[in-house]
């Protein structure tokens, strides 16, 4: 099986790999990559724990194939925080325990920032259905919206 | 499995045309790569179409319709405040599928060319009356949304065949459309039932009107006694009942996890009149 020469940037950064065509976008930042903050929970869509930005939108990066990423802008779990600063967003997960084992944090904290990028002040329903694509199965989601929620406020103040 | 990205249409359709194995297209792949990942089909030819200049454009016709490229994403429908505008229903229908993460990536054309009975998206496109142009190695015809799918996971696509726009027709005065979806879940599942109203009002009165149903038949249904039971009438109680009861008519689901038979036909009424008093409150506002 012949490996397919793809060059994209992530977090800013001009990158290159090699990928078997079958890799999923997730299989290649973790293999190859070594940015291994996207997990994979399911592998098929349901979870959410892959959740990166590819052009600007928020995906599952299991159900892209990483020959599919040649050209792309792709952010990561690990682009968020600014050195060591936390983005408000980690920073609030933190302080409400919106999380346990931590496995689906990565993509609970992407898929927040697109929300907030997109709207600044969203409702509790908003922020629960924007993230029902994002599954978790030990904190429960109370905690999660109320950090969501949290970070929006501090944000907004800011601005 | 064999990659390819053509710049393209008629490079795709060559490239399909020779490959003599298993040959998928690849537009959002939320279908594609789960099947994928799943081992139920393993493409030895994976064709991307996204890199094809225009799959990405949503484009009003002279006549007022809309083109609809086949590498737009549900999130993309969604963000087009005056394709929004005119066919709702069509994109409420499309805004079901899946996650966020889904919309991301997810097309119209690839709900459709999946071909499930429970497609959330075609409803909505039958009772607009969308069509899609085909482009084969014979040439291109167009064709209505109702006639791609065959059979659950077949379409009427030839070997080579690949769809290369949905065109919306002109949405006109006085008109709206509407569609609803029956799961367990408020997100995140299959439709137990779907379905779509498309009307069109003079006054109070409605003059033409369109009815799709999903999930309840091996392919999706487009109901003419539906339409009938409205068409002349201002959406009275007795023209309700009248659309409930042929929606009902119409199904011939089969019973599984998701809904036993005997529920599915009576949810298909209640959705219908219910999906028809939207689309009337849209086309009055
Ligand atoms: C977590 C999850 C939740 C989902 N929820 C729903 C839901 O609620 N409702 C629902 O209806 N679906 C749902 N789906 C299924 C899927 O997301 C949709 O069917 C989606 O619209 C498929 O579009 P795509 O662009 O990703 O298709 P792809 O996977 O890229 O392609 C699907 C099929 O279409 C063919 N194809 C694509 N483009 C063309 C073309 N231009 N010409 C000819 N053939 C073509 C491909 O060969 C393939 O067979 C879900 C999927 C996931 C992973
Ligand atoms: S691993 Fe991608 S959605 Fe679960
Ligand atoms: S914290 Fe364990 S899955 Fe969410």
């Amino acid at each position: 099986m012949s490996k397919i020469h793809v060059q994209a940037t992530v977090n800013g950064d001009s990158v290159e790999f090699l990928a078997d065509p079958r890799e999923t976008l997730l299989d290649c930042l973790r293999d190859h990559l070594d940015l291994t903050g996207a997990k994979e929970g399911c592998g098929t869509g349901d979870c959410g724990a892959c959740s990166v930005m590819l052009n600007g939108r928020l995906v599952s990066s299991c159900l892209v194939l990483g020959v599919e990423a040649e050209g792309a802008e792709i952010s990561t779990i690990e682009g968020m925080a600014d050195g060591n600063e936390l983005h408000p967003l980690q920073r609030k997960f933190i302080e409400h325990a919106a999380l346990q084992c931590g496995f689906c944090t990565p993509g609970f904290l992407v898929a927040a920032k697109a929300l907030l990028e997109k709207n600044p002040d969203p409702s509790e329903s908003e922020i629960r259905f924007w993230l029902a694509g994002n599954l978790c199965r030990c904190t429960g989601y109370d905690k999660i919206v109320r950090a969501v929620q949290d970070a929006a406020a501090e944000m907004r103040g800011a601005a | 499995m064999r990659y390819h990205a053509p710049a393209t249409f008629d490079e795709a359709i060559a490239i399909a045309a020779g490959a003599s194995g298993v040959t998928r297209y690849l537009a959002g792949g939320t279908d594609v790569l789960v099947q994928l990942r799943a081992g139920m089909v393993t493409p030895d030819d994976l064709i991307d179409l996204k890199k094809i200049p225009g799959t990405h454009d949503i484009t009003r016709l002279p006549d007022g319709g809309w083109r609809i490229g086949i590498a737009v994403s549900g999130a993309e429908l969604g963000a087009h405040a005056e394709l929004v505008a005119d066919w709702p229903g069509v994109v409420e229908g499309m805004e079901l599928v899946g996650s966020t993460q889904v919309q991301g990536r997810a097309t119209l054309t690839g709900n459709l060319c999946n071909g499930s009975p429970a497609a959330d998206s075609v409803p909505g496109l039958v009772a607009a009356g969308a069509t899609v142009t085909i482009q084969g190695p014979n040439g291109t015809r167009e064709l209505p949304v109702e006639q791609v799918p065959v059979k659950p996971g077949k379409t009427a696509l030839e070997p080579g065949e690949i769809i290369t726009a949905i065109t919306l027709p002109a949405r006109g005065k006085s008109a709206g459309d509407a569609y609803l979806r029956f799961i367990p879940r408020t997100e995140m599942d299959i439709a137990v039932v779907g379905c779509a109203v498309s009307l069109v009002l003079d006054g109070d009165k409605v003059t033409a009107a369109r009815i799709s149903l999903g999930a309840v038949a091996p392919t999706v249904l487009l109901v003419q006694d539906c339409a009938d039971a409205i068409i002349g009438t201002t959406l009275d109680d007795a023209a309700l009942d009248k659309l409930a009861a042929a929606a009902s008519a119409a199904a011939k689901p089969i019973s599984d996890k998701r809904g036993p038979k005997e529920f599915r036909v009576d949810v298909a009424g209640v959705l219908a009149r219910r999906a028809a008093k939207i689309a009337y409150e849209r086309a009055k506002a």
